[in-house]
């Protein structure tokens, strides 16, 4: 590129990137030196790994397999309410946490559904409890994003290609193998790594359903190490050990995760000509159903019992709610400020390399960068003021990896198409930004920010660190409800929190949409 | 006056070298085979491709190293000539200065611009609700109010009919004629815009030869031009 001939510069990017290094770094740095010395790495340290990676890998895998056929169905079936279904996929994305929790708890909980149907035919009941609760959490998160991404790819088939398997009259087999089994090859492990890694630094759920010796996630050893115990040796120890795990598995990742891309158009399947036999017909209904009885009734049963105690939330739900809305406000802002500049600086070269910048946030355990900043802001001041702002902090680093590979491609489009024209037309740096980048990425900008807002207004994760019995947001107040077994109020606070997501997403995604082209 | 001695670009194996000059207010097209180097050649003069060496000037002031906006010369494209999100009016006003809050001075001018393209009170519309010859204009009205010294077309017509194509030809002929620009335009159809240009300059594996009057270069082509022209006689 000759000099000047690029609207906007990469320094912004770069600064950008600085802070997010430094905010991560420095976190660490603090752990490490206040740790003074590491604690040994013991038996329950080793455990946490073991449990860490055992958990994220069967999750992954159990994600990936129960998503392929769903996937397969829905691509070639038009059943009614399908559209609906593939959107209502999207959402476990940005379900908080602790809703989906206190579904899957109404289901599969000790006086759920399922235990009140095995009572009834007189077959013992089971616990959610423990680590197979944690990996049903986690397929319950993450088979619908693994369906989505499955789906996706089997769209992209040209529907040519389904012409002529009619026209041949292929059986399923020979699709299989000529068609489905190549695209799966592609998919699949991208979809895999994805959840494997989200699985790694998982919090919220093993805090709520795991816990003990044998279902301890090391970012939930994190917090009781520090929350219970305050060995900081300990915290820094398990902080170092999950960067290296989960960075290693992030960096192996990355090379082979799908683009994330503003998913629109897939509420149309192909015309198919194939798998017309009743008994396929049969099997790809039964897919359906399960995927939709699994995404649908913990939602269900939590709205359900929710909605009758929305009138009666004390106030201090309503207060909790209006923080929650704080951080996300704040946590979005500082999303779009860091990712904007991110992702103009990789869309400017021309690899993806450089995309590695924004996984530092994916890597980082959130509850380690929550734990450093405590202890740098102890000695100054009370961290609890601060609790909030760095919260939507953390919150904004976790979500900048997928808003960044949201932005990228949209925005290496408008260089590729605009860029000389914007050049050439003295449009540069801030003006280039207002004039033509943001119009033209304007509906990824709004995904991204509603996925952020979302993810922040549910997140429960550095907030319990700096917990404050008077300051608490709502994602906090409803667990706490929970450990006081307040079931009703904390239903209610979910159907409040769940509202808030969607409508925060919603608001975003619209405001994207609302372009004019 | 557009200056190019000893330039040298070089784009991964291609490489590109030219030296001539174009006196102020002259007309020039630029041809060749595909992958010759016209483009490359419009690219280098207008500042996205960096110089390997050599020097371009632009009555006299030396831009071979400046931005893209700051040599004095304007440029339109084979396509993306117009931001699609903004209104045509708004597209126009950027010939100006690079804001889209402008002066009712400006706005004035803007009209003005427009009208004399033809587009008369279409300022408000987006480029999508224009037709392809109306969205040419678009971009010819903005260069009007660019007003640079020098004009660069890179095909920006090739996508329009042949009766379109003829009308922008004569359009751009006359507005460049009116604001006294150098024009250079790259085409693959040197009979078609022979009656608009002064003269031809012809491009074949990266070597620019120096423009010559187009009528005897028509009439009589050289090997290289002869062979890419086709004979005539054979058609």
């Amino acid at each position: 590129m000759a000099p000047g001939a690029q609207p906007v510069s990469a320094r912004p990017g770069i600064a950008a990137a600085t802070c997010v290094a430094a905010v991560v770094l420095v976190a660490m740095a603090a752990v490490i030196w206040r740790a003074e010395a590491l604690t040994a790495f013991g038996a329950a340290e080793w455990q946490a790994v073991r449990f860490t990676l055992a958990q994220a890998l069967v999750s992954a895998l159990l994600s990936v397999a129960l998503a392929v056929p769903v996937a397969r169905a829905l691509a070639r079936r038009r059943v009614p309410g399908r559209a609906v279904l593939v959107t209502l996929l999207g959402a476990p994305f940005i379900l908080p946490v602790i809703v989906a929790v206190m579904g899957l708890l109404s289901i599969f909980g000790r006086n759920g559904w399922l235990n009140s149907l095995l009572e009834a035919v007189g077959l013992p009941t089971m616990s959610i409890y423990g680590a197979h609760g944690v990996v049903l959490a986690h397929v319950f998160f993450n088979m619908p994003l693994a369906t989505r991404l499955i789906l996706q790819a089997w769209q992209a088939i040209p529907a040519e290609q389904f012409r002529l398997v009619g026209q041949l009259g292929l059986g399923p087999w020979t699709v299989f193998r000529s068609l489905e089994w190549p695209l799966l090859r592609q998919v699949v492990p991208g979809a895999f790594a994805l959840i494997f890694v989200i699985c790694l630094t998982s919090f919220a759920v093993a805090l709520t359903l795991g816990g003990g010796p044998r279902a301890t996630t090391i970012e939930l050893a994190i917090y009781q190490a520090f929350r219970f115990d305050f060995d900081l040796g300990r915290a820094a120890l398990l902080s170092l050990l999950q960067i290296l795990v989960a960075g290693s598995a992030a960096l192996l990742a990355f090379w082979i995760l799908p683009p994330l891309a503003v998913q629109r158009g897939m509420d149309r399947p192909a015309q198919r000509w194939d798998g017309r036999r009743a008994g396929t017909r049969a099997v790809d209904t039964f897919w359906i159903a399960f995927g939709a009885a699994f995404l649908l009734l913990p939602l269900l049963s939590v709205l359900l019992s929710g909605v009758g105690a929305l009138t009666q939330l004390p106030a201090s739900t309503w207060r909790a709610a209006m923080v929650s809305l704080g951080v996300a406000g704040l946590s979005t802002a500082l999303l779009v400020a860091l990712a904007l500049p991110l992702a103009g600086w990789l869309a400017l070269g021309r690899s993806g390399a450089l995309e590695g910048v924004s996984l530092l946030g994916l890597v980082a355990s959130p509850l380690m960068i929550g734990t450093g900043w405590f202890l740098l802001i102890n000695p100054v001041m009370d961290p609890r003021l601060l609790a909030l702002p760095v919260t939507a902090l953390v919150n904004a680093l976790m979500a900048l990896p997928f808003a960044v590979r949201i932005l990228v491609p949209p925005l290496r489009q408008s260089l590729t198409d605009y860029g000389r024209l914007s050049v050439g037309l003295g449009l540069r740096g801030f003006a280039a930004w207002r004039i033509v980048l943001l119009p033209r990425v304007r509906p990824a900008l709004g995904f991204a920010a509603g996925l952020g807002a979302a993810l922040s207004v549910g997140d429960l994760g550095v907030v319990t660190l700096f917990a404050d019995p008077d300051l608490a947001t709502l994602p906090l107040q409803m667990y706490r409800m929970m450990g006081r077994y307040q079931t009703e109020a904390a239903a209610g606070a979910a159907v409040l929190l769940l509202g808030m997501a969607l409508l925060l997403f919603w608001l975003c995604d619209q405001w994207g949409r609302y372009a004019e082209r | 006056m557009l200056s190019v001695s000893d330039l040298r670009v070089k784009l991964d194996s291609f490489e590109m070298r030219a030296s001539f000059d174009v006196p102020q207010g002259r007309k020039v097209a630029v041809t060749g085979p595909s992958g010759a180097g016209k483009s490359t050649l419009l690219a280098a003069l207008g500042g996205y491709v960096p110089l390997l060496d050599g020097r371009i000037s632009v009555n006299g002031a030396d831009v071979s190293h400046a931005p893209p906006d700051q040599r004095g010369l304007a440029m339109l494209f084979q396509d993306g000539n117009l931001f699609p999100h903004l209104t045509v009016a708004q597209n126009v006003g950027l010939g100006l200065r690079p804001s889209l809050s402008l002066r009712p001075d400006e706005r004035a001018r803007v009209a003005d611009s427009l009208s004399r393209v033809g587009l008369d009170g279409l300022g408000t519309r987006k480029p999508a609700a224009l037709s392809g010859g109306q969205q040419s204009r678009a971009a010819l009205a903005r260069v009007l109010l660019q007003a640079a010294p020098v004009l660069l077309l890179d095909e920006p017509f090739a996508a329009l009919g042949p009766a379109l194509r003829a009308e922008m030809l004569a359009l751009t002929s006359e507005v460049v004629t009116q604001t006294g620009a150098t024009l250079m335009m790259v085409t693959h159809a040197p009979q078609e815009v022979a009656q608009h240009v002064d003269d031809l300059i012809y491009v074949e594996n990266g070597q620019v030869e120096p423009p010559m009057p187009v009528d005897q270069t028509l009439s009589d082509p050289p090997a290289g031009l002869r062979a890419y022209l086709g004979d005539p006689g054979q058609v």
